[in-house]
């Protein structure tokens, strides 16, 4: 029964853009400062106070249009979204209605399946955020501050094309990940940098789209699933009792994992859109459109199928090392002139694997790339084994320091001199008669104890390659 | 000396050759002002200290050779206009208290300028009114019968100027708020082509309506202010790149060969004959010295107070959502929450006709009747202003009647809305379309009203309406008259 | 122009409307709306709306965060009530 529904999602991203200024004055936009020192007559909205447009979130607007294979309206429209709120000073929100800055584009997204798929991208305009309330601090009573009011922000409207929880996350991370790409956004989902409302409603396959619920207060992809599974439990319930959805906001209880309605706060609304007189229609020039195409960078998509064709790497590789911008940089420095799939295979495993335990992203992480690669270097030179190199590797993550420094520090230089490793061997054969016999009786699964011994009493530096051609020669030569 | 009774060109001459300083002449304004003040209501608020450290400066200025043309004049502003450290008040509960951290640009161009500002003029609430009675600090009254309105909005201006209180002043018009008032006071006032004067700091009625311009005796010392006052302002988005001018340098053309347009619809029903009659003389007077007089058609321009009352009030609806009682202004004792801190404070601190406007402007926009009544003002906008262009086609300027009648009597009109609006039936069109036009005297009633004309110019033809102005003042006597009991 | 319509403009305005001013009111914009009805009657078909007096485009300002400016206490001196730097407003229900 219930396999019969179809979930239909439709996000709505809020990205702050990562512009120095504000987007209609000059205010800084670094964040955390002591409240309302950030503000200025403009975003304060007092009496008489204008806004005029920063050209850096135009600029940001463009490469994400652009990014998108989305339409750029030559001619876009500000208007005023009127609502009255505490945190929204002019008593409205200065975005963009009828004619936005980016119309129709689209992203594709792999599915788990490994195949892809389309996801339209209905418009995305640019906004001012709204700064916050605080209610810790009084009784009765809330602070706003107004610090974050008139920061940037990019809406991006997607489609309704999405149709399940997994999909949806797939497409927040896709989109996560090119707006750091891009450069437009630190995309800091803890400070709100990139926030996300869904649109979930249930159908029966092939019938026209259900009622849907909005869902607000997304910070991250974990709460994103749950709160669409949660969605989809709850109007499925209602549905099969014979029950209508209604159109209304819901917030997500990251806490209780689940959704509420706040139908106090949406009652009656009326946002009065208009195009707001104290700006004019946003003309983009094709020199503009054309500079930010110039200093676009690479992104995900080709990049992607370049690490394929490049390194040879296979589909998913690839794809795991161009998700984040900074991991494919980090990889690529770390592959230069290196075996390129065991560089992939260290920076996969070894580095995805230390970061994540660490809880830390590249930028914080404390061994550069091109320690990683001095390392890969040393073993290719058989300066050290493998297994020295995942020791050294996490010396430095956890003490910092150099690849070299820490091999000489520690002796881990590897023994290549042929006379040292016969001493060795020598040495080991001589105290362990009993096997010797036995080997050469032809119990050849014999040969990992000796290559064993002969590793330990080196203290793991010996060549493995030089033990084992030379310990089989010492033990058929009697 | 009588001070008072000199114009801004007079006054500059006089500091020149240093026949007084701007102190003496600033503290001889402040001693009138205090005397007359009372029973005109012209200032909200006088700054005579402000005022007597500026008059110092721009001594020490003359001293060392500076002559700027309007170093040293004194001046007040409309309490629209921002003034850091001094309060702005709107003519408005909701501001009555309330010290902008900053000064408009226009404030600030006419400071360094070197003007000395004698403080804050009267209006009528957020310029909202053509009677100057919706002030909440009262309303102002006019100089040649105290039982008259100045007209409004910028009613404090006209009349102060009127009365010779001051011999400049700064005004915004909207539909006509500074024309209106110059015409029911005898005095000069331009309304420029939208753009050429920084909005940044006046406080927003309509914005894309709102100009700010200057008033004062003579299109001559209007000139004088412009050359200060427009300018690109980085400030404001609207402000347009080649806003400044130099208006003064243009004075001094002949008439002859000027082609004066006179539409129709200004001169039929509703028009005061004697104000007809004023303004067929001032038409005589052009052809007479070889001004070719045509015939025009502005067949929309019905339609302008209509289309003036769907889209002012959408806009001023939303400016005016700022005053919320949160950051600034008036906030209520009651407000047990929110909504009631907000609906309150908002209802105690405007005045009926403020909140009326606003009403009228959520409802226009809201769903349902954006398109049928927004949207369509939009479009008959379109159509007042191709009116316009096509007349400027074949004329240099539009010559009319400024206002239907002369002054008003108090409380004549200020229960009924309709009637009031249509106080600004000629002067609405022109803040549609965006084009600059001048108010200047052209006679007296037989009661001794003052009677104005407005001269309309196409986009950027401000430099040529002063010019004509200059010319007609040159040789007519309206503007130099002053009422009996202030011009002594 | 009725009742229910002026309340509810007064509720999105968030302006109080007492029950006494509710008939004066009423009346006053429905002659302000006859007084517009004429001009909605203005043929107008194909007529691009005008938003604006200026053909101008947008200007755009460089992205550079300002250095001065008025300091935050002048900023929050009109404020009627304010606390650690902070608006306050009676609280926020979510
Ligand atoms: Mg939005
Ligand atoms: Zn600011």
């Amino acid at each position: 029964m219930s396999t019969e529904w179809e979930v239909v999602i439709g996000l709505e991203v809020h990205v702050q853009l990562n512009t120095q200024s504000k987007i209609f004055c000059a205010c800084p936009t670094a964040f955390g400062a002591e409240p309302n020192t950030h503000t200025c007559p403009v975003c304060l909205g007092l009496p008489g106070a204008l806004p005029v447009l920063n050209e850096a979130a135009v600029d940001k607007a463009i490469a994400f249009g652009l990014a998108i294979n989305a339409q750029l309206h030559r001619q876009s429209i500000f208007a005023r979204k009127n609502y009255f709120y505490p945190d929204l000073p002019k008593g409205y929100q200065i975005s963009q209605y009828e004619i936005p800055i980016v119309g129709k584009g689209h992203l594709d997204i792999l599915l788990t399946d490994g195949s892809e798929k389309r996801v339209g991208i209905t418009r995305a305009h640019l906004e001012e955020d709204a700064g916050k309330s605080l209610h810790e601090a009084f009784v009765a009573q809330s602070g706003i501050d107004l610090n974050r009011a008139g920061t940037p922000l990019l809406e991006i409207v997607s489609e309704p094309d999405l149709r399940s929880a997994s999909e949806a996350v797939a497409y927040l991370k896709k989109l996560h990940a090119l707006v750091r790409y891009l450069d437009i956004s630190d995309g800091n989902m803890q400070e709100g940098s990139f926030r996300c409302d869904a649109n979930v409603s249930l159908r029966r396959p092939g019938e026209p789209f259900g009622t849907r619920a909005e869902i607000k207060n997304l910070n991250s992809f974990r709460f994103l699933e749950k709160a669409i599974l949660f969605e989809m439990d709850r109007q499925r319930e209602i549905l099969e009792n014979g029950g209508k959805i209604v159109q209304e906001t819901r917030l997500f209880d990251a806490n209780k994992g689940e959704t509420r309605s706040m139908r106090s706060k949406e009652e009656a609304n009326d946002y009065r859109y208009f195009p707001d007189p104290d700006l004019l229609p946003l003309h983009l020039a094709e020199e503009r459109i054309d500079r930010v195409r110039v200093s676009l960078p690479e992104l995900p998509d080709v990049r992607r199928i370049r690490f394929m064709e490049q390194y040879g790497l296979p589909a998913y590789d690839a794809q795991v090392l161009t998700a984040h911008r900074e991991l494919a940089d980090y990889y690529e420095q770390v592959a230069e002139n290196l075996d390129a799939k065991i560089a992939a295979n260290w920076v996969m495993v070894e580095l995805l694997g230390a970061m994540n335990k660490a809880g830390l992203e590249i930028p914080d992480f404390p061994v550069p790339a091109g320690e990683l690669r001095l390392l890969l270097q040393r073993m290719a030179d058989s300066t050290i084994s493998g297994k020295i190199a995942k020791e050294i590797f996490e010396i430095l993550c956890s003490e910092g320091g150099t690849v070299d420094a820490i091999i000489d520090a520690k002796g881990l230089r590897q023994i290549t001199d042929e006379r040292a490793i016969l001493a060795l061997i020598d040495e080991i054969i001589a105290n362990n008669p009993k096997q010797t016999a036995e080997y050469r009786a032809g119990k050849e699964k014999l040969f990992g104890f000796f290559v064993g011994q002969v590793m330990k009493a080196s203290h793991g530096k010996a060549n493995p390659d030089q033990v084992n051609s030379l310990l089989k020669n010492r033990l058929l030569s009697q | 000396m009588d001070l008072h009774l000199q114009d801004i060109h007079s006054l500059a001459e006089g500091l020149r050759r240093r026949e007084f300083s701007a102190l003496e002449l600033t503290d001889t304004l402040l001693a009138r002002l205090a005397n007359r003040q009372q029973e005109l209501n012209a200032f909200v608020t006088v700054t005579a200290d402000l005022a007597r450290q500026q008059a110092r400066d721009a001594d020490a200025r003359l001293a060392r050779g500076d002559h700027h043309p309007l170093l040293g004049i004194p001046l007040a502003h409309k309490d629209i206009f921002c003034t850091r450290g001094v309060r702005t008040t709107c003519a408005s509960r909701m501001l009555a208290d309330f010290v902008a951290p900053y000064d408009a640009t226009v404030v600030q161009r006419l400071r360094q300028a070197g003007m000395v500002m004698l403080g804050k003029l009267n209006m009528d609430e957020f310029a909202m009114g053509s009677s100057n009675e919706t002030s909440h600090f009262g309303p102002v009254r006019n100089p040649w019968d105290l039982s008259r309105v100045p007209g409004g909005s910028s009613g404090g201006s006209a009349a102060a100027l009127a009365a010779r209180l001051l011999p400049a002043a700064t005004g915004t018009d909207t539909g006509g708020s500074i024309r209106q008032p110059a015409a029911f006071c005898g005095v000069t006032g331009l309304k420029p082509t939208y753009g050429r004067v920084s909005r940044y700091g006046m406080v927003a009625f309509a914005s894309s309506l709102d100009q700010a311009g200057p008033m004062a005796r003579s299109a001559a010392d209007c000139a004088l202010l412009m050359d200060a006052m427009a300018g690109h302002d980085p400030l404001d988005s609207t402000s347009h790149p080649k806003a400044a001018g130099n208006f003064s340098a243009a004075l001094g053309r002949g008439i002859a060969g000027l082609r004066i347009g006179v539409p129709e619809e200004f001169f039929g029903e509703g028009l005061d004959p004697e104000v007809a009659t004023a303004v067929q003389a001032a038409i005589q007077f052009f052809a007479a010295r070889g001004a070719r007089i045509l015939s025009v058609h502005l067949p929309h321009s019905v339609h302008a107070v209509s289309t003036y009352y769907v889209l002012a009030p959408a806009e001023a609806s939303s400016n005016l959502s700022r005053f919320d009682g949160v950051r600034f202004g008036h906030r209520s004792e009651q407000r047990s929450d929110l909504m009631e801190l907000y609906c309150q404070s908002r209802y105690e601190g405007f005045g009926p006709e403020v909140r009326r406007r606003i009403l009228i402007g959520s409802y226009v926009l809201s769903a349902g009747y954006y398109d049928a009544y927004y949207r369509k003002a939009q479009q008959v906008r379109a159509l007042i202003r191709e009116d316009f262009r096509r007349a400027f086609a074949e004329v240099d300027v539009i010559l009319g009647p400024t206002t239907p009648t002369p002054a008003f009597a108090l409380g004549d009109k200020s229960t009924d809305p309709v009637s009031m609006y249509l106080a600004d039936i000629y002067t609405i069109a022109v803040n549609l379309a965006g084009i600059p036009a001048l108010s200047l005297p052209c006679g007296f009633t037989a009661q001794g009203l003052p009677i104005g004309m407005q001269l309309m110019g196409d986009y950027f033809a401000d430099e040529l309406l002063l010019a004509v102005g200059d010319a007609y003042q040159r040789e007519t006597p309206w503007h130099q008259q002053s009422p009996k009991e202030f011009g002594l | 122009m009725d009742k229910l319509v002026v309340e509810r403009i007064a509720y999105l305005s968030r302006m109080k409307l007492p029950a006494q001013e509710i008939p004066v009111v009423t009346e006053q914009l429905a002659q302000i709306f006859r007084l517009v009805e004429a001009m909605r009657a203005v043929p107008t078909e194909g007529v691009e709306p005008m938003a604006h007096p200026l053909d101008l485009q947008q200007p755009l300002r460089p992205d550079e965060p300002r250095t001065g400016g008025p300091q935050r206490a002048d900023l929050l001196a009109n404020a009627p009530e304010a606390q650690d730097g902070l608006f306050l407003v009676p609280r926020v229900i979510e």
